[in-house]
């Protein structure tokens, strides 16, 4: 076992460097040298000049890449152009934010996923079984955000249940933070729900199909417990690897949702960086989704390794 | 006895299993739903300038939002523009944002997949890598970190998203290609002196086009949407143009009054994408039928 994680964690280095070096170079596509957008209007040369010694811009490209990777190895992501800020600190703000919408929407996306999917296989090709299928499809169609404007109008502007925007920390107001978290959580869980469904579903078909199943019944066990016991435990372990991939629809999501109901997480701090043409922070921002991203990845096949014990061999 | 030697012909390459996999598909109804669905909003992008009641950009400051009349049947938007003529017309960024996004990450992926899976060794190596390291950027935040760097607008959108999406192909295309080299008519085709890119080109691409074409169709709805959103961030189509992400970005400020700009480009995206869902599960189920 000590092995398979050794060599996972070995795999995981090239892959890292990769993606730092197509971070970094991510800012050779600007047009026009990038001291002269930070000079801004006046376009001083001794400004300039002063601008691209200090960023590096005078010395080769790999030179470059070599300080910006030292400065990010030891936590230094360089500062917004726009408030000076150092960039670690900006996404340390803004990360509880989204940390916490995720945690809620995939709370929701299992909540609706996992039965659904479950009945959905044991009551195949019944009316349940297409219902759910349907849902499912549809929530992979629709684009999430839109979901979030159609519930803001009926939620919000029709019925005043909920509030349309305004994040409030839940350490200030428990109530009016889960009020606000609500309906972004439900519009990014259920694009996750709909995908999660489709892999229970499938899964727990295979393993029904099986013949310990067949053996389990045979006995007379009820059926609930050998859809519970026997099938679920079998069935819930290539989900979690395949649940995992989604965890890169959830950041994505967030994005989108968190511009939706002006939340002011990660997915803001990337957008507002956009159209202040804030560079840094913008490859900050994917350097550290991305970084997670593959984290939770590897955390997520060890969680594969442990639940299957016949990989240990 | 004749003993010219020509390799055997690669079986794809031949009529009979795309007929076969057409009548399959044509037996599918829900597939041919979403095929006719699609097809519908082509024509309608094509006939957009006769569909549209009114001019799409044109703006009137007698009919500010305006809610839906027999005049402008979705109602009008902050300008006095015709909703109806808007989504009409948007059809067309959006197809056009879909296959043309996914010709680029077709070409870039394709091409790339079949040199890592053809040459192996080190090539395969570094270019496996490397696409590990793209699928390790969440696919919407690599294109708008591209479409950022680049500047938004709709061409660059295109070209994020397809850039974005080019390495799900170089996987598809490697394995499929590395399935396919140790089969026996590969052996064949270079016993009779095929040269490499022969066998590429004639042996290996036109069996590796059934899964290629169900993955493209399955992506292009991704793409629609990715297009979508990056136009609702402000990253793709730039007004006054109409495209449906960009009308809910400007919808999105005037729900308390005008809910009717919301729904209609929304409804759009969702049929649009939820057809090229079907017909791709349609096209598997026809070209792929290991895949079930």
């Amino acid at each position: 076992m000590f092995a398979f994680f050794l060599r996972r964690l070995v795999t995981l280095v090239p892959t890292l460097v990769f993606v730092s070096m197509l971070i970094f170079g991510l800012q050779q596509l600007l047009p026009g040298d990038p001291a002269q957008i930070l000079a801004g209007e006046d376009q001083n040369p001794e400004l300039i000049a002063q601008l691209r010694e200090k960023m590096n811009l005078d010395k080769p490209i790999p030179v470059q890449y070599g300080y910006w990777m030292a400065g990010v190895l030891q936590g230094d992501l360089g500062e917004s152009a726009r408030t000076g800020q150092p960039v670690l600190e900006l996404i340390m703000e803004k990360l509880p934010v989204t940390v916490q919408l995720a945690f809620m929407s995939m709370l929701v996306a299992l909540i609706i996923s996992l039965p659904s999917g479950i009945i959905s296989a044991v009551k195949r090709d019944t009316l349940i079984d297409h219902g759910a299928r349907v849902f499912a499809l549809s929530g992979i169609s629709m684009p999430n955000f839109w979901l979030g404007i159609m519930l803001i109008l009926l939620f919000s502007v029709e019925l005043g249940w909920l509030p349309a925007s305004g994040y409030i920390s839940p350490f200030e107001d428990l109530g009016a933070n889960l009020a606000a978290m609500v309906m972004p959580a439900f519009v990014l869980g259920n694009g996750i729900a709909a995908v999660l469904m489709r892999h229970t579903r499938s899964s727990m078909l295979q393993v029904l199909a099986t013949d310990y199943v067949r053996t389990a019944r045979a006995k007379g066990l009820r059926e609930r417990v050998v859809v519970v016991k026997h099938a679920l435990r079998n069935a819930l372990t290539p989900v979690i690897t395949l649940g995992a991939l989604e965890l890169g629809t959830l950041l994505s999501g967030a994005v989108l949702t968190e511009q939706v109901f002006t939340i002011p997480g990660f997915g803001k701090l990337i957008i507002d960086a956009v159209f202040n043409r804030d560079y840094a922070v913008v490859q900050g921002v994917v350097l550290i989704t991305a970084t997670t991203y593959i984290m939770l990845n590897l955390l997520a096949d060890m969680a594969y390794f442990v639940f299957n014990p016949r990989l240990r061999h | 006895m004749s003993t010219t030697l020509t390799a055997p012909r690669a079986p794809a390459s031949e009529a009979g299993p795309w007929m076969r996999a057409w009548r399959k598909l044509r037996r599918n109804r829900v597939g041919m739903f979403g095929l006719m669905v699609v097809l519908g909003f082509v024509l309608m992008a094509m006939l957009a300038p006769w569909i549209a009641t009114h001019d799409p950009i044109a703006a009137s400051w007698s009919a500010i939002r305006k809610a839906p009349t027999a005049e402008f049947w979705f109602g009008t938007d902050e300008l006095g523009r015709d909703v109806f003529s808007r989504v009409v017309w948007g059809t067309r960024a959006s197809l056009l944002a879909g296959v043309v996004s996914v010709a680029i990450a077709l070409i870039i992926g394709v091409a790339i997949g079949m040199a890592a899976g053809f040459f192996g060794g080190w090539v395969d190596m570094l270019i496996s890598r490397i696409t590990d390291a793209f699928l390790a950027c969440p696919f919407l935040i690599m294109a708008i970190a591209l479409a950022a760097f680049l500047g938004p607008s709709l061409t660059n959108a295109m070209i994020a998203i397809g850039v974005s999406a080019a390495p799900i192909f170089v996987r598809l295309t490697r394995a499929q290609v590395i399935n396919i080299k140790v089969e026996d008519y590969i052996e064949a085709a270079r016993a009779v002196g095929c040269s490499p890119l022969r066998i590429a080109t004639f042996h290996i691409l036109p069996n590796i086009t059934a899964p290629v074409i169900v993955q493209s169709t399955l992506t292009i709805a991704s793409a629609i949407i990715a297009e979508a959103s990056l136009s609702f961030l402000g990253l793709g189509q730039q007004p006054p143009d109409p495209s449906w992400g960009s009308m809910l970005n400007t919808a999105k400020n005037f729900m308390d009054n005008a809910p009717w700009m919301a729904i209609w480009p929304g409804l759009a995206i969702f049929i649009l994408v939820l057809a090229f869902n079907l017909l791709g599960d349609g096209l598997r189920d026809a070209l792929d039928p290991r895949q079930r």
